[in-house]
């Protein structure tokens, strides 16, 4: 490995495209990756997106459609679930903004082992082939376990898709983690060991140390799913007995005996909590930096931002059984996790302030991904205010499994960070493609989908109702009143609307590429180092001839005395008088 | 600033590279940072692995097969408990051996002895994976199943195939990988470099062979 003699990447040899697949196919670039990323993720999250009208439909008018059986509903609230979760949100924040901004924001070329992470994009687009396999002809369709997956059910022949969903299930998610690992490891090793000249640690700017912590955390919790993947496939397969205790469905006993359900909540959620993480967190580096660019101000509390991070990353790992209060713990268990719980909102609230006092008294600019910053912040609050709920045992043994469960998960990991990729969409659109988004599309975009997830999720909390409930009035045990229908049916014909405005975002995306208005090099008149290149949109190589030399901060908005109110991370200090 | 990083010592030397700009870790080649980091995760892995096998078996409400008389070989009339099981850890911890003098000799630039070295300890792990077959068909003839064996809880064989067949597969790859290397190596593919990818390759070796000491402590002896 010559790299390590070889200073600053300047003569490392670049794989240059010859023809339009080794350009946009099967590239090493990592800014083509990051695209490629983008663009895999939006359109499964549209599937995803359909899926969730199928299952509100049938909430908010049961029996309207025939063919929403049972188990379509099911499969759709299952598919729903994961793919937001893996496929669209963990592959988005972080083989999207992870490839695209690692290397241009530390100032490198590429990431360290490009051609690895090219596979990292094509086992990925493999792992969600896969993954949709289940809804071809003769599969009997996906799975309908719940994103949780839980054993005994998972595998069992009551639950839709128990044949062959559950395997492409498995399958594709054991793949995904492949993708994943491949690409993790190139982002932290490209944070630690390429960054250019200048850049420290305590320079870089928080989306890197948002989504820096984020690939640890996944390098580290992926392999619990991994290996409970192999487990329950075993299971599935072999017949193997881990998660399987002896048991009988549909009056036929099964060969099953011994294992424990139980392991395979803690393996799920030993991974299911980091995972949270791994999306919120480079949630949150972007939209520090998004509300510092907009806001004209430096970040409030830098150092105390990347300790909150690190803080967070590692309180993470021990906070998992959360989940599973009513699963049968011992209750000391409870108690623990609980106490771990509450101590993870101390650095979660500190990074809440420091966003609230960065805007207090800000020059702020009611920019397009402003205004998706700022949304994701109150969303953020009002999402883990609830947590604060769901955390302590004996509030949560009634919440548990109702819609108060999901509307805080929906609002403070589901929109939450959906609002800040599309805001840092909008934000680095211009960089990627030399154009600026349409902004009044964008301001449409943003009004319908921010009211609309306040009215779709803020009513869930009272709603009181189990979930996961195909239909809630059956004959003579209805359990909803006429006034909880009325509810049902807003929150159905919101999340119709919500849903049709993304379509507009798209449109958006598609017509700004050939129409939109010339961007210029930095249009939001920002520090970081991205905005530097030589080329707008960046080429292959990133910097030219040399790369970039970092002098201070990713923050120096609205420094006094200075003519412009930013200072370029790559602008030199002045002598010292 | 490399010169006042070289005055520290001790905590201070590590807070300053972590404070420094371009690398953390001096020294140190991409491709090894990565292995080292590949290494933490896969650590992961078969510590769940572990975790899991450990849990079932406390778990299951049938006893568990008592490993020293199920690896047991008979030879000339006497039964030996685990012998199969030592030869294979001697034979791997052998490997080891071998691999250190390949990085050894890659460091000073023998060639040809580092090749060889690394060619010998592909060749032990090539007779790992061998014995390890032997032991599966050995089982497998006796009856012992994923599903079930003839002494007890089931998952004694489901957690055996799982566990030793997870590791086998890293083994094999690990044969593959310094097969591969070690042809670049003698072809001159890093002839303008100090030969840290026989490192790199030691270092998946090592974490392999330190895996199945646990698998080991944790399987066959407990």
């Amino acid at each position: 490995m010559a790299q390590a003699e070889i200073p600053y990447q300047e003569a490392i040899p670049l794989h240059d495209p010859h023809s339009w697949i080794t350009k946009y196919w099967f590239s090493q670039d990592h800014k083509v990756i990051a695209v490629q990323y983008g663009i895999t993720a939006v359109a499964v999250g549209l599937v995803a997106l359909v899926l969730s009208w199928i299952m509100r439909t049938q909430i908010g008018f049961p029996g309207m459609f025939e063919w929403i059986t049972p188990d379509i509903y099911y499969q759709s609230v299952t598919m729903h679930g994961m793919i937001m979760v893996i496929y669209l949100l963990t592959a988005f924040l972080l083989g999207s903004f992870g490839n695209y901004l690692v290397p241009l924001m530390l100032g490198a070329r590429d990431m360290v082992f490009p051609f690895v992470n090219m596979i990292s994009y094509h086992v990925y687009f493999a792992s969600v082939i896969i993954l949709m396999l289940g809804y071809l002809p003769g599969m009997e369709g996906p799975t309908g376990a719940g994103w949780t997956l839980y054993p005994p059910q998972a595998i069992l022949s009551g639950t839709p898709g128990a044949d062959w969903g559950i395997l492409t299930m498995l399958a594709s998610l054991a793949v995904f983690i492949v993708a994943f690992t491949m690409g993790g490891l190139n982002y932290i090793t490209t944070i630690l060991q390429a960054r250019t000249r200048g850049m420290t640690m305590m320079r870089m700017p928080l989306s890197i140390w948002g989504i820096g912590m984020a690939t640890v955390l996944g390098l580290l919790a992926f392999p619990a799913l991994f290996v409970s993947a192999i487990m329950m496939t075993l299971d599935n397969v072999l017949g193997t007995s881990f998660f399987m205790p002896a048991i009988s469905s549909a009056g036929a006993e099964h060969e099953y005996e011994g294992g424990s359900p139980l392991l395979f909540q803690h393996l799920f959620w030993f991974f299911g909590h980091p995972e949270v993480y791994i999306v919120a967190l480079p949630a949150f580096g972007v939209v520090s930096d998004l509300i510092s660019v907009h806001a004209r101000k430096n970040i409030f509390g830098y150092r105390l931002m990347v300790w909150a991070i690190v803080a967070i990353g590692g309180l993470s790992f021990i906070v998992w059984a959360h989940h599973m209060y009513v699963a049968g713990m011992h209750p000391y268990f409870g108690f623990f996790f609980a106490t771990t719980t509450l101590i993870i909102a101390v650095p979660t609230a500190i990074k809440v302030y420091n966003w609230t006092l960065t805007l207090w008294r800000a020059n702020i600019r009611f920019t397009v991904p402003m205004l998706f910053a700022i949304a994701f912040v109150l969303t953020f609050v009002v999402g883990g205010l609830t947590g604060l709920f769901l955390g302590n045992v004996i509030v949560d043994v009634p919440l548990s499994d109702t819609y108060f469960v999901v509307a805080h998960f929906h609002m403070v990991m589901g929109v939450a960070p959906i609002l800040v990729i599309f805001g840092g969409i909008y934000h680095w659109y211009p960089k990627i493609t030399g154009r600026m988004l349409n902004d009044t599309i964008g301001r449409i975009h943003f009004w319908i989908t921010f009211i609309g997830t306040y009215a779709i999720y803020f009513p869930m909390h009272f709603l009181a109702i189990p979930r996961r409930y195909y239909e809630y009035n059956v004959g003579e045990s209805a359990i909803l009143t006429p006034s909880m229908d009325i509810l049902n049916q807003s929150i159905t014909i919101t999340a119709y609307i919500v849903g049709i405005a993304q379509f507009l975002f798209i449109y958006n995306l598609i017509v700004s590429y050939r129409h939109g208005r010339e961007a210029g090099d930095n249009p939001w008149e920002a520090n970081s180092l991205e905005w530097r290149t030589p080329q707008t949109p960046p080429v292959h190589g990133n910097w030219g001839e040399r790369l970039p030399t970092v002098h201070r901060w990713a923050y120096d908005f609205s420094v006094p005395g200075e003519e412009r109110d930013f200072i370029p991370q790559d602008v030199p200090r002045k002598a010292q008088a | 600033m490399a010169e006042a990083a070289a005055q520290s010592t001790g905590l201070a030397s590590i807070a300053k590279d972590w404070s420094s700009d371009v690398t953390t870790f001096k020294g140190v080649p991409w491709g090894k940072a990565m292995m080292w980091i590949f290494l933490l995760s896969d650590t992961f892995i078969f510590g769940i692995f572990l975790t899991s096998y450990m849990t079932v078996r406390a778990t299951t409400a049938e006893a568990w097969p008592n490993p020293s008389e199920v690896f047991s070989l008979t030879l000339f009339g006497t039964t030996v408990p685990l012998l199969l099981i030592a030869i294979m850890t001697f034979d791997l911890i052998t490997s080891s051996g071998t691999m250190a003098l390949a990085v050894n000799y890659g460091y000073r630039r023998d060639k040809k002895k580092a090749v060889i070295f690394m060619l010998a300890t592909a060749f032990f792990g090539f007779v790992f994976v061998g014995m390890q077959a032997f032991e599966w068909y050995k089982l497998i003839s006796e009856g012992v199943r994923p599903w079930g064996n003839p002494w007890g809880a089931a998952q004694f064989g489901s957690c055996f195939f799982m566990i030793t067949g997870f590791h086998g597969l890293h083994v094999s790859a690990g044969v593959v990988y310094l097969s591969i290397i070690s042809y670049r190596v003698w072809r001159g593919k890093y002839d303008d470099t100090n030969f840290e990818i026989v490192e790199i390759t030691g270092l998946y070796w090592h974490f392999v062979d330190l895996v199945w000491v646990f698998i080991f402590a944790f399987f066959y002896l407990w």
